[in-house]
């Protein structure tokens, strides 16, 4: 059974659980820079560079993995957020990309095959894969709104790498996340689509969009229903929404997402809002009970937790959706689904 | 399970102008670099109403991909125009390709083909799926463009079966099987348009789930320079090729003539070419069309000769004529020449208002009276004769003339806290026009300045006229006051929401003087010539009496439906399934807005009730070649379109709004919103009556409230106001130019405009703001007709009667700060342009007329109004009759 379909069957018994948030529990283990840096050598401060541990102190994520697969988890996501060559050049660690992708990815496989070994309960991995703080779509100069920071060759070939890594590292599927700039995940498309050419084989995309304002469109400007016209030709496995802000404000969008797709839906909002302290204060049992609603609806497939996520988020998430009947995927009638900013439909 | 969330588009308008190979003017500004105005060509296309922007940048002189790329990354920053779709067009691949990794959204490439054979064709649709776009496919092949219908059909085919092949989804295929120009004079063209409407049918019948597109402006080739043939043209084979299937065009959107309008022998000519039908008589279909186009090349000549001959005649006739035609232009030459004329033999110059001026006028009444001519028109004949009259003025005076004698003096007015005039205005001109003259009071006239002004001008009739229903109250007092006063002269009583009923049961009672409905202008001349008439005068006023009395006698004696009891009308009200309430808004809470895009709403715009206004019955577009009233409804609406370009062109009005979107609760039939701090305000609503008879089935229709849709357990409703700003300085300027035809017809469109945003609004909260239905894609049409989910009752109208929830609203939505609103005590709302309301999202929420309730409810009402019952019964006496 390849994992497009291993994923599929296991999603038509239950609703499934990913993981959590890495960032935050990085955060509380309180690493130093001798940490981070390991004996790389590594001309720069490498403090904050949670992607690097996965060479430097490899027990950090195997932890985090561990603890969230203890807390019910059927995904686990790679450590590699930034683990790309625009977001590591500001560490001066460009050149161990493939390094970083590699041994995170082997160390998710690890683990995840570890707890199926114990249950029988297939567990996978999906390769994370996020936005670089570049974006495709937007100028940074506002006198030159025709100005690009970066093209779409340049980032087709740092999403490459970087999938082609994770893999080979052993990796399901690659999870095109927290997607601000819808022009960014395309090129992350075309990156994936440009793998599987070269392993004449399938590696399913996973995409997951967030918000940046509560009307419902992301950074680049597309509402939801948009960006879903905007990356169908993906066949993602599954499409979602993440980090943006608390189960809360993503309620409307999770409903419209869940009418819209013929897919598996994947949500994993943020803890709450941040307070004043920036920190997420949201109780595991609030966050459950918000995201139970949408499983009760028949609106998702596959839950998580983005920033500010626990453990003990995930494991009160599993078990508020324990035993409720996943979404069935609607059929999508075969009309012209096209989008600007906004989308448009044809014929039907 | 089959569900779309967007309602589909059945045919779409691609905007044609952003293509360097179509529009010259694009072409120029993308040539001299000037990107900056060649993104405003864009912006327009889609104020325009273009679904899709086409992009073109193939041009010898461009570095195309350069070109290509530069345009798409500005719009790109642009949200007004990036909200739709792009379409990549190019004949060169590596454009193509270009262009996409520049576009966000899901475009449509424009196109790909098998000019090249099978390998590169298909080498470019695979990429056109990785990149995530619909394709136009060229019927084109290695051994060239399919011209007949077989060659056309055997390319898609073909094309088709390869695209499948490869997992093309084949709704993303959008075949172009080629226009050709046709009435070329070349035989093997006769049959291109045929051909293109017989294969698209096809096509479509054997590629399940393709779409048929097409560059129209090749079709009319041979007619360059001659745009009225060329429009007609366009309209007809469209006419033709959507229903076999075209549901895609590149079009100039704002250039399509509407079928039904087309000049008949045109669209016969433009019809037998396009579907190659036999012609009688010796020449080809083409040959009469190229005939005919000649005279639509020379019509604006010919017309411009016609203008020259009527200048040629006596000075008398070109009055006449003048008049008769609403010209202005030479009015006060015209005139001049009269009284020249007149005061060289002699004469004294008000004979020019009493020979000729009068004698055209007489014409126009005549013209009106009959039927042949319509109100529009009168308008514009007084603005004519408002002009002469200016001009003799000053020499009337200064030869100190005693004034012509009217054929009677009518002093006219907007009732207290009424500011609506439109109406009225028309009114006192068709008087004027007929020999009257009219001292108008403006508007929110207290009673004592309309006595005062009576009996200090000596007038023969008083006319009042309102349009909200507070103002069929204040005519009461009028009338009462009239009596008090010992008046005894005509009380004539018009507007909007007047009636003959409400005149005979309120107004007549009050003043023993005649008191006449007045259902519309066209009836005014009538009814004051019949009042002013010393041998008519006795029979039309005892008839009118009597009329009344029986209409009281009726409504006394029943005729009236039965009312329910309160407590009964509840148990029988109407429970929606609040299961479909509609969700929380994306964006609670107040939006304002200070200055909605004015060419956004008039794509919004209602046609219909502005001819009403104008009194020419019919339905937009079907009246602009309705046999009685198309001629004059098209000149109507030529000249709105005129002041149209300069109130957009020159911002002649501020559109401005405010929308609030609360939580709230039903408790009875209140609607209670909630906002912070614990502050709660309550709207009472109505509720039917009247007892609702049993459909067939044996079940009964509901007593509606608009309380009933709101869930008792928590729910979301909306308020709206907006008004058009900035109309007082023009006004100001037709009035000292004598216009009133452009006074009224400014005030007109100001309406429209204010029920334009007012339904451009709600759709944006439907779509955006509570965004319910956020895909809903309805075309102006489906706009109009209200085709959508939710309401938008007002307070004042059939759903809602009591203008007084208006403050409550304003005082929500902070109206008057947010939209510069403000309410006259009767409720009206200034500016005069303006809409205010609620929203109700709930899909079974309908619009209803509350009608008649009883006392019970009126009593039940004031205490959960928490004002007196009389005070109640005041706001809705029209509910209690």
């Amino acid at each position: 059974m390849s994992a497009r379909e291993a994923l599929l069957a296991a999603a038509a018994q239950r609703i499934l659980i990913t993981d959590g948030a890495f960032g935050t529990e990085i955060q509380r283990c309180k690493l130093g820079e001798a940490d981070y840096a390991g004996d790389l050598g590594l001309a720069r401060d490498q403090k904050g560079n949670n992607d690097i541990l996965a060479l430097t102190r490899p027990s950090v994520p195997e932890a985090i993995h561990r603890a969230y697969f203890e807390a019910g988890a059927d995904i686990a996501e790679t450590n590699t957020f930034s683990a790309n060559r625009i977001s590591q050049a500001d560490y001066g660690a460009e050149h161990l990309v493939r390094e970083i992708n590699l041994a995170s990815a082997r160390l998710a496989r690890r683990v995840a095959d570890e707890f199926t070994r114990r249950d029988g309960r297939p567990r996978f991995v999906a390769g994370a894969i996020g936005p670089t703080n570049k974006t495709l779509s937007l100028s940074p100069d506002v006198n030159d709104p025709g100005f690009r920071e970066i093209d779409w060759d340049t980032l087709v070939d740092v999403y490459h790498q970087q999938a082609a890594a994770l893999v080979e590292g052993g990796a399901d599927f690659i999870l095109i996340e927290t997607v601000f700039d819808t022009l960014n995940a395309k090129a992350g498309i075309m990156a994936v689509k440009r793998l599987e050419a070269e392993l004449a084989g399938e590696v399913p995309i996973m995409l997951s969009m967030t918000l940046t304002d509560l009307s419902g469109r992301n950074l680049s400007g597309h509402t939801v229903e948009a960006f879903w016209h905007a990356v169908r030709h993906a066949r993602p496995v599954t499409i979602g929404l993440n980090c943006s802000f608390g189960a809360t404000q993503l309620r409307p969008h999770v409903k419209v997402l869940s009418e819209i797709a013929d897919t598996l839906i994947m949500v994993y909002p943020n803890a709450g809002l941040p307070n004043e302290l920036g920190e997420y204060d949201e109780m595991p049992d609030t966050t459950a009970a918000l995201v139970g609603e949408w499983a009760e609806h028949g609106q998702v497939n596959i839950l998580g937790g983005c920033c500010g996520s626990t453990p003990a988020h995930i494991a009160a998430m599993a078990s508020a959706v324990a035993g409720l009947a996943p979404r069935r995927l609607p059929k999508l009638a075969p009309v012209t689904r096209l989008a600007g900013l906004e989308p448009f439909v044809m014929g039907g | 399970m089959t569900q779309t969330r967007s309602t589909g588009a059945r045919f779409v308008n691609v905007g044609e102008r952003t293509n360097v190979t179509g529009s010259a003017a694009f072409k120029k500004l993308v040539l001299a670099g000037d990107y900056a105005r060649a993104v405003e060509v864009a912006r327009q296309q889609v104020e325009n109403g273009a679904q899709v922007i086409d992009v073109n940048m193939d041009e010898g002189l461009l570095d195309a991909v350069h070109a290509m790329t530069t345009f798409l990354k500005l719009i790109a920053a642009e949200p007004d125009i990036a909200r739709v779709p792009v379409m990549i067009d190019s004949s060169k691949w590596e454009v193509i390709e270009a262009g996409l990794k520049c576009v966000s959204g899901k475009p449509i490439v424009n196109s790909i083909s098998m000019k090249e054979g099978e390998a590169a064709f298909l080498d470019h649709a695979r990429l056109c799926m990785d990149y995530g776009a619909a394709v136009v496919v060229m019927a084109f092949d290695e051994a060239g463009q399919a011209d007949s219908r077989a060659r056309k059909l055997e390319i898609c085919r073909r094309a088709y079966a390869l695209l499948t092949g490869i997992g093309f989804p084949p709704e993303d295929i959008i075949f172009d099987p080629n226009i050709f120009a046709v009435a070329t004079g070349i035989e093997e063209h006769d049959r291109y348009a045929l051909d293109f409407i017989e294969a698209a049918a096809e096509i479509r019948a054997s590629c399940p789930h393709v779409h048929i597109s097409g560059g129209l402006s090749n079709l009319s080739f041979s007619f360059r320079g001659n745009e009225t043939v060329r429009r007609a043209m366009h309209s007809v084979f469209l006419y033709h090729a959507i229903p076999a299937g075209m549901d895609m065009a590149i079009v100039n959107a704002g250039q399509l003539d509407i079928y039904d309008a087309i000049d008949p022998a045109l669209r016969e000519a433009c019809e037998d070419v396009i579907l190659n039908r036999p012609v009688d008589g010796g020449e080809s279909a083409t040959e009469r069309l190229i005939a005919l186009a000649e005279s639509y090349k020379g019509k604006d000549a010919a017309t411009e000769k016609a203008e020259e001959e009527w200048r040629t005649r006596d000075v008398t006739a070109r009055l006449e004529h003048a008049l008769v035609k609403g010209i202005d232009g030479f009015i006060v030459e015209d005139t001049e020449e009269a009284r020249a004329a007149i005061a060289a033999r002699g004469g004294r110059p008000i004979e020019v208002i009493e020979g000729p001026l009068m004698a055209g006028m007489n014409t126009v009444g005549d013209l009106f009276g009959s039927g042949r001519m319509f109100l529009p028109q009168v308008v514009k004949s007084a603005r004519v004769m408002k002009k002469a009259v200016a001009h003799l003025i000053p020499f009337i005076e200064a030869g100190k003339d005693a004034g012509a004698r009217s054929k009677g003096r009518i002093v006219m007015a907007t009732v207290k806290g009424d500011v609506h005039d439109i109406g009225k205005n028309i009114v006192g001109v068709v008087l004027q026009c007929n020999g009257y003259e009219v001292i108008d009071l403006g508007v929110m006239v207290p009673w004592s300045k309309i006595l005062d002004t009576a009996k200090a001008e000596d007038v023969d009739i008083i006319g009042l006229s309102g349009l909200i229903t507070p103002s069929l109250d204040e005519m009461v007092t009028v009338a009462e006051e009239m009596q008090r006063a010992g008046f005894a002269i005509p009380l004539l009583i018009g507007g909007a929401t007047t009636s003959k009923v409400h005149t005979a049961l309120r107004i007549d009672p009050a003043y023993d003087g005649p008191v006449v409905h007045v259902l519309d202008a066209s009836r005014a001349v009538g009814v004051a010539s019949q009042l002013l008439s010393d041998t008519q005068r006795d029979g039309f006023v005892h008839a009118t009496a009597q009329d009344y009395a029986h209409v009281r006698a009726v409504r006394a004696g029943k005729g009236q439906s039965e009312l329910l009891t309160l407590a009964e009308a509840r148990d029988n009200g109407f429970t929606p399934d609040f299961r479909d309430k509609a969700p929380p808004p994306e964006a609670p809470g107040l939006h304002v807005f200070a200055d909605w895009d004015l060419a956004d709403l008039v794509r919004c715009i209602d046609w219909t009730p502005f001819f009403r206004a104008w009194e020419l019955a019919g339905t937009w577009p079907a009246i602009l070649s309705d046999e009685v009233v198309g001629e004059s409804a098209t000149a109507l609406f030529e000249d709105a379109q005129a002041m149209l370009a300069r109130i957009v062109g020159e911002k002649w009005f501020t559109a401005r709004g405010v929308v609030g979107l609360w939580p709230c609760a039903r408790h009875g039939d209140d609607v209670v919103v909630n906002l912070e701090e614990e502050r709660h305000v309550r709207f009472p609503f109505l509720r039917q009556q009247v007892r609702k008879s049993r459909a067939k089935n044996g079940e009964g229709r509901a007593n509606y409230c608009l309380a009933d849709f709101i869930d008792p357990a928590g729910d979301w409703i909306g308020g709206f106001a907006v008004g058009i700003h900035g109309i007082e300085p023009h006004l100001e300027r037709f009035r000292a130019d004598h216009d009133d035809y452009s006074d009224i017809l400014l005030k007109a469109l100001a309406d429209r405009f204010a029920e334009a945003f007012a339904e451009r609004l709600h759709q944006h909260v439907r779509t955006t703001l509570w965004a319910y239905a956020p895909g809903e894609q309805l075309t102006n049409e489906a706009l109009i007709r209200e085709q959508y989910r939710g309401i938008r009752p007002a307070p004042g109208y059939p759903a809602c009667p009591d203008h007084s929830l208006k403050p409550l609203l304003f005082d929500l939505l902070d109206a008057g700060t947010n939209a510069g609103l403000t309410l006259t005590e009767s409720q009206a709302m200034l500016p005069t342009a303006a809409v205010s309301g609620f929203y109700f999202g709930h899909p079974q929420s309908e619009y209803f007329g509350v009608a008649r309730i009883g006392r019970d409810q009126l009593a039940d009402y004031a205490a959960r109004r928490g004002i007196d019952v009389g005070m109640a019964e005041r706001w809705l006496r029209p509910n209690l009759d």
